[in-house]
């Protein structure tokens, strides 16, 4: 029987290319069924998110793979601009092991925990002995275990799997229900030291006492908010455009979470304020933002523009003058635990009240409530939904006030209704091939606007187009290439999209003075010629409207 | 200059005819019957002669003449000889030899043997001009009998689950080249309209394939189950597959080599079979020919040609309307079928 890295490999491969949700959960759940205990604890790492550190760079990888396949270093970047992916284009360039269906399995511990110890090992030691490590892997293996080892080494397996689909081949193993799966594998946990029972036990769930919620997360409203029923029912706030997060208190201990479940806490040095006010078994779900405390305004704060929060997510080590010039806050939505009770169960109504009472206590500049919309009428929701940008705010959040939290991306009681995006004309001027399901095809795009008779680019955008459409203008590139730069086309400026984006904000480091927030192309206007797109001067009046 | 490159394609000046020419000439020699090769509008053809049925079949009544390999003919004084390309069933190289020059165009090739379409023959020349589709070392293809394999357990897979195999094959060209390795697992084949008219002409011409149905659109669902259906990539998106329910479909290109392009295609399945060289074909045809001057059309030319000069052959890119076919065009291949899909 396949075990071990060759039964990872096949497990990638297959989610890689199965397009039917049943079929992927078959592969995992068949996955669980069969594999190591250990692998199955790393395979739930991986999947979720949790790599381990990063001991050999890309560049050596590529290097020792050129001097195993012998072809000039130019040719390898060519190919790796058509593959797409590093660890890829390397399992594709390797020279075949002798028998290539079928390498015999490696000498000793085959097993994709022994794999990635060794790798983490490796930090330490010298490039050589990295080296030799690398490449005596890569000649025992065959293609598909030379792209899986290699992606463990550069990290990032989106092979189409989310979480839920994880944690619903679990709780099909291990016949658990799904949403206390969820709460057991998030959180912090190091998949070289836990056993997968302990992972997947009451016991080891306990242990941890920074482990977050899962989140609940709203579907897109595509109807008339009158298709959902009685006003009353429902309960409106602003969506704010931040990190989504859970600040937790638990044994006296202060933690706070982001939404792609990385441990946040030192990077807040600001929450620390909240610690002394806020009750002890508490849970709170809002939104890790840049705000000013505006007494004021009937909110009482104003959100500052993403890129400001964008200035502090990444560091670890914050100055003082980070402090001051982008604070961050954080926005109260739900109250998830409180007296060490998991209290999502209970209506959102009732969460509501206990929500409000703790946030007002904790009265700090920083920590706010979500506010409430007050409407009892559609019309009203409606009216109020177009001033969301006044209040930089992106929409309105519906949530039914008999609602309980649920797990991950569900229908039916809560919804997001965001505003319509900003939009503007303008014509494409590069082209780069994407990566990933985008391979080997030009849709990578970067836009300019008209600036007196010359050409300005101002935004780079990528999704928006149909299949169809990314062959279309991937031929038209393909034709109408003016000069490469490595992989890069200047195009003929010909053709014009509608570029829509959620925000706008000054930016001294892009030639046009402004930065767009989540831009995308709306779509391809074949009925407008470049000389009608936009100029500088629109998309200068659109940062003075809504640059916050 | 034996070859001109102009903008209605490959022209012999010397003889006066063009090699697959991509705007209406007087005299075309055609490597083969794919429609990015042989066009409408020509004053007369000249072709192989397995490749004049199909020809016929696309293009309708025309001037044609055709001949056998290693047959040679004088056009204005040029001789002008066809060879194996091993592409597809018919596809020919093209010899042309005048005062002593030889010059030699590939059209679309494969050095691997697909026991259907004829052994790729490598011809000396001083001149070679080659295809180069799949012109990147990340394009090294499995034996074909591995990935028959694969595809055979594949099938066997779908028949232990209750479901159909669809395959998704270039009507003419792969969709032949795979049916002795289904015949083997199954006595069941069904063929795609635009599939079976290709088919047929073929038996017609005498090419000995094994038995085949056709889907009638008013045969009764259970007809299918457990069987083999191929299908050009027209296909895949339209409803018409949708009677095979339950099925799988599979994507038999050169392109599936990459994994990006099977998760774009959204197929069950992505087989790596290709009717073009790989890197490694590609150069040993190269150097095969012995040529002294190399030129490179449609694929990756940059890169073939640039690598070719590092080895020391001289080579040089040139650009030309072909790949717009099926697997010469990775981007357009769910969505451009070149031929109609007929359905009675």
């Amino acid at each position: 029987m396949t075990t071990g890295m060759r039964l990872f490999s096949e497990l990638v491969v297959l989610l890689g290319t199965s397009t039917k949700t049943n079929d992927k959960l078959g592969a995992l759940t068949n996955f669980f069924t069969d594999a190591a205990d250990k692998d199955k604890v790393w395979v739930i790492a991986l999947f979720s998110g949790r790599k381990p550190k990063r001991t050999v760079n890309s560049t050596q990888l590529a290097q020792w793979s050129l001097e195993m396949t012998h072809i000039p270093s130019w040719l390898f970047e060519e190919s790796y601009h058509t593959v797409g992916d590093l660890a890829e284009t390397i399992a594709l360039l390797l020279p075949d092991t002798e028998d290539p269906g079928q390498t015999k399995p490696a000498q000793g511990d085959s097993s994709l925990t022994h794999y990635l110890s060794r790798l983490m090992e490796l930090g330490k030691a010298e490039d050589l002995v990295k080296k030799d490590f690398i490449l005596d892997c890569w000649s025992h293996m065959n293609k598909d275990e030379r792209f899986v080892f290699n992606k463990l080494i550069t990290g990032g397996f989106r092979i189409g799997v989310s979480q839920k689909m994880i944690v619903n081949a679990l709780a099909r193993t291990t016949s658990t229900p799904a949403s206390i799966i969820a709460h057991r594998i998030s959180g912090n946990w190091d998949p070289s030291t836990i056993s997968f029972d302990s992972l997947l036990s009451e016991a080891g769930a306990g242990s941890d006492i920074s482990r977050p919620y899962p989140f609940y997360l709203a579907y897109a409203l595509e109807d008339e908010p009158s298709t959902l029923g009685n006003p009353g029912d429902w309960q409106a706030e602003w969506k704010w455009d931040g990190i989504r997060g859970e600040l937790i208190k638990r044994d006296n201990q202060l933690f706070v979470w982001s939404r792609g479940e990385e441990l946040m806490t030192e990077r807040l040095p600001e929450y620390q304020a909240f610690h002394q006010n806020l009750p002890d078994g508490v849970v709170l779900d809002g939104e890790i933002i840049g705000l000013t405390h505006r007494p004021d305004l009937p909110e009482k704060f104003r959100p500052l523009p993403f890129a400001v929060l964008q200035t502090r997510i990444g560091r670890k080590n914050v100055t003082k003058k980070q402090l001051t010039e982008a604070p961050v806050g954080f926005i109260a939505y739900d109250l998830l635990e409180y007296e060490g009770e998991d209290w999502r169960e209970r209506p959102l109504k009732e969460r509501r009240a206990q929500l409000e009472q703790i946030v007002n206590k904790i009265d700090h500049p920083l920590m706010h409530l979500s506010p409430v919309i007050p409407f009892s009428a559609w019309e009203a929701l409606t009216a109020a939904r177009e001033t969301s940008r006044e209040l930089g705010s992106e929409g309105v959040m519906l949530k039914k006030k008999d609602s309980t939290y649920q797990v991950g991306r569900k229908r039916g009681d809560w919804w997001k209704w965001k505003i319509d995006p900003l939009v503007i004309d303008a014509v494409m001027v590069y082209a780069q091939k994407g990566h990933g399901r985008r391979s080997n095809l030009y849709t990578d795009y970067t836009f300019a606007v008209k600036d007196g008779d010359k050409l300005l680019t101002f935004t780079k955008a990528y999704s928006g187009l149909t299949d169809k459409e990314l062959a279309e203008v991937d031929a038209f590139v393909k034709k109408n290439s003016l000069e490469k730069f490595g992989p890069v086309r200047t195009v003929r400026p010909e053709l014009v999209f509608e570029i829509a984006f959620e925000g706008i904000a000054a930016s001294s480091r892009h030639k046009s003075g402004v930065a767009l927030r989540f831009p995308r192309i709306a779509r391809w206007r074949k009925d407008k010629k470049p000389d009608e797109i936009n100029t500088l001067e629109d998309l200068k009046k659109i940062l003075e409207l809504h640059g916050k | 200059m034996l070859i001109e490159f102009t903008d209605r394609g490959l022209y012999c000046p010397q003889g006066g005819f063009y090699i697959d020419p991509w705007a209406p000439v007087e005299k075309a020699v055609i490597t083969h019957a794919h429609s990015d090769h042989a066009r409408p509008g020509n004053g007369s053809y000249l072709c192989h002669r397995l490749t004049l049925p199909l020809l016929r079949l696309r293009l309708g009544d025309n001037s044609y003449q055709s001949v056998e390999w290693n047959e040679p003919v004088l056009i204005n004084g040029v001789r002008v000889s066809l060879h194996p390309a091993g592409h597809i069933i018919g596809s020919s190289q093209i010899r042309m030899e005048y005062q002593g020059e030889v010059w030699v165009v590939s059209g679309d090739y494969k050095t691997e043997n697909d026991g259907i379409s004829g052994a790729f023959e490598p011809i000396p020349c001083h001149t070679f001009i080659t295809e180069s589709t799949f012109g990147l070392p990340i394009y090294n293809w499995k034996p074909q009998n591995i990935i028959f394999t694969d595809i055979q357990n594949w099938v066997r897979n779908n028949q232990a689950e209750g479901k159909t195999s669809v395959l998704i094959a270039y009507s003419l060209g792969k969709a032949q080249r795979i049916l002795p390795a289904l015949a083997a697992v199954t006595d069941n084949i069904f063929l795609h309209g635009a599939v079976w008219n290709v088919h047929q002409t073929l038996i017609e011409a005498g090419v000995d394939l094994p038995a085949v149905q056709k889907v009638h659109l008013d045969a009764p669902k259970d007809t299918f189950k457990n069987s083999v259906v191929i299908a050009p990539s027209s296909a895949e998106q339209s409803p018409w597959i949708r009677r095979f329910q339950p099925y799988e479909v599979g994507v038999c290109s050169g392109w599936m080599q990459v994994r990006g392009n099977v998760r774009r295609r959204n197929a069950d399945a992505g087989y790596a079979l290709s009717d073009h060289a790989d890197w490694p074909g590609l150069l040993s045809a190269v150097r095969a020919t012995g040529a002294e001057k190399v030129f490179v059309t449609h694929g990756f030319q940059a890169a073939l040609s640039r690598y070719l000069n590092e080895l020391g052959i001289q080579a040089a890119e040139v650009k030309t309307e072909y790949g717009e076919d099926e697997e010469g065009a990775p981007a357009t291949d769910s969505s451009n079928e070149p031929e109609k899909v007929s359905e009675t």
